[in-house]
């Protein structure tokens, strides 16, 4: 039993997170807790601390829209956290679609629904051309559009005001990742993963692989939802520098031999590479 | 190899076509659904929100100013709702605002979306200077209109007599009894909603508009003479409309009319 909760360490982290970030917003609605404030667009810490979505702000900059001190110093602060633990730290630390589509992913591999060869294959660069169409869609028609239709909006206002059939949305999201698109939602279209990832390119805190402990499973690459950023798995000792590594440790988790662990790296040695 | 380069080459431009395709098809879904969401909506607003399409994009969607209200009037909009996904409305005859002096849901937004600044009046901020509504009155079911004694609304009413009052008149069905008949006066009514949410008929007869919907304007081409203001305008105004003088206008419209010499002599005379 300890050595399944050893092996599932940075799951049930990660899930625990999610849940408590979610209660503690639930619980200020429904209870008036003072804890954590608003929901993950924008929130109130300790009733002092502001934090604010950066992509919704910049949607709402390009709508023409005011923006308030406050928002900002929200901004600056988790700028800062991103800049330092890495922006996807938010996709599978704390985003609840990321247990939808996590799910869908286990689903997956269980149920062996592999890629086919006449798929439609998504680029994983779509999510960035994503970015930009919210971008200009939100200054034609003055309105934040991507979180206009963001399940992620819809997810965790779901859990905290009520969903309306807000669900059905997350269903398709679950059907999409399973049956279409392998980490389909998470890994290829979702605006503020991408977002995400440019703030945390060169964060401080990453995942780093030793090659001399590598013993070629392949175990990392069947469960890692963002492959690309393994490509110097087995061949070079060094970090995981791509910025789409959401951080989720599930190859450190599968490692048969421990060839990964999350280590502070240093500007200068990931530009360096 | 030039026919693998070819073959490269097609397919290249096959990938794009379909990322344009697929690109294309995105947007349009995506756009028509932005802009069915700007239709004009019905729901209220919470006190203080700025005009619809400036308030829509300056909400961050957080919620916090449905947590601050004590009265859980304020909900969030979620996707089956006909009104911009995420952003708070209420809905009088299930909660209305109680016009919380302290303000709290204006105080917990965080982008101003609900702005302090609308209910600063004379140097004075009040709750009282919010305009998220106005109250209009369904004369043909309101029960004092038909007679009945009711004044549920007036009772109901934080400005009463103020944004609403009451009007006496003598009821000539039965020639012995008064109607007492509920009037919203609309530069005191905030459109809290109590009225609505206190009215006794099944469907309200009583119900608060948004102001892009019930708000009327006079405009600027009439002049009400007997407020000086108004009157005021008048002074620059050239008074001079004579026209200028043609054959066809020499006589005034009366003198036409009259010609019995002029145009409509030959109709009668025969």
């Amino acid at each position: 039993m300890s050595n399944f909760l050893y092996r599932h360490r940075y799951y049930i982290s990660r899930r625990l997170l999610q849940i408590t970030i979610l209660t503690l917003y639930f619980g200020a609605n429904a209870y008036g807790w003072k804890i954590a404030v608003g929901d993950l667009s924008s929130s109130l810490i300790f009733n002092f601390i502001p934090l604010s979505d950066p992509f919704a702000t910049l949607q709402m900059f390009f709508a023409g829209a005011i923006i308030a001190t406050d928002v900002l110093i929200g901004v600056g602060i988790i700028l800062f956290i991103y800049g330092v633990i890495g922006g996807r730290f938010f996709c599978s630390w704390v985003c609840p679609v990321n247990i939808i589509t996590e799910t869908a992913l286990w689903l997956r591999r269980v149920l062996n629904l592999q890629e086919k060869e006449n798929a439609i294959a998504f680029s994983k660069n779509i999510r960035y051309w994503v970015i930009i169409v919210s971008l200009g869609l939100s200054f034609i028609f003055s309105l934040t559009a991507f979180d206009m239709i963001s399940p992620i909006g819809i997810a965790h206002r779901g859990i905290i005001f009520g969903f309306g059939f807000g669900w059905f949305f997350l269903l398709a999201i679950f059907l999409f990742d399973l049956f279409s698109q392998r980490y389909g939602w998470c890994g290829h279209i979702c605006p503020l993963g991408g977002f995400n990832a440019i703030i945390g390119k060169y964060s401080l805190v990453k995942v780093v692989h030793d090659k001399e402990r590598c013993l070629y499973s392949m175990e990392c690459f069947k469960v890692c939802p963002e492959i690309q950023v393994l490509d110097m798995v087995g061949k070079k000792s060094k970090a995981i520098t791509g910025a789409e590594c959401i951080k989720c440790g599930h190859c450190i988790e599968v490692c048969p031999n421990d060839a990964f662990k999350v280590s502070i790296v240093s500007l200068a040695e990931q530009i360096k590479g | 190899m030039e026919n693998l380069d070819n073959q490269k080459r097609r397919l290249f431009l096959q990938k794009i076509m379909q990322g344009v395709g697929y690109g294309a098809f995105g947007i349009i879904a995506w756009s028509s659904y932005l802009s069915q969401s700007q239709a004009k909506s019905i729901f209220l607003r919470p006190p203080g929100a700025l005009s619809e399409k400036k308030f829509v994009s300056t909400c961050i969607r957080s919620g916090m100013c449905v947590q601050a209200c004590p009265y859980d009037a304020l909900k969030l909009s979620t996707i089956s709702d006909n009104i911009s996904i995420g952003t708070p409305y209420f809905i009088p005859r299930e909660e209305a605002c109680h016009l919380c002096p302290d303000i709290p849901c204006a105080n917990a937004c965080p982008t101003q979306a609900l702005d302090l600044q609308s209910f600063i009046a004379d140097n004075k901020s009040s709750i009282n200077n919010a305009r998220m509504g106005l109250a209009t009155i369904n004369t043909a079911t309101c029960l004092a209109y038909l007679g009945l004694q009711c004044t549920m609304c007036i009772r109901a009413c934080p400005l009463a007599d103020t944004a609403i009052v009451l009007h006496n008149e003598r009821n000539p069905r039965t020639d012995m009894h008064a109607f007492l008949k509920p009037v919203v006066v609309p530069d005191y009514c905030t459109g809290c909603g109590m009225c609505e949410r206190a009215c006794p008929t099944k469907v309200a007869s009583i119900r608060v508009l948004p102001l892009s919907i019930s708000s009327g304007d006079i405009g600027e081409h009439y002049i009400v003479g007997w407020r000086d203001e108004d009157e005021g305008r008048l002074d620059n105004v050239s008074t001079d409309v004579t026209l200028e003088r043609t054959k066809r206008n020499e006589k005034s419209a009366l003198d036409n009319v009259n010609d019995t010499d002029g145009i409509l002599k030959g109709l009668y005379d025969e």
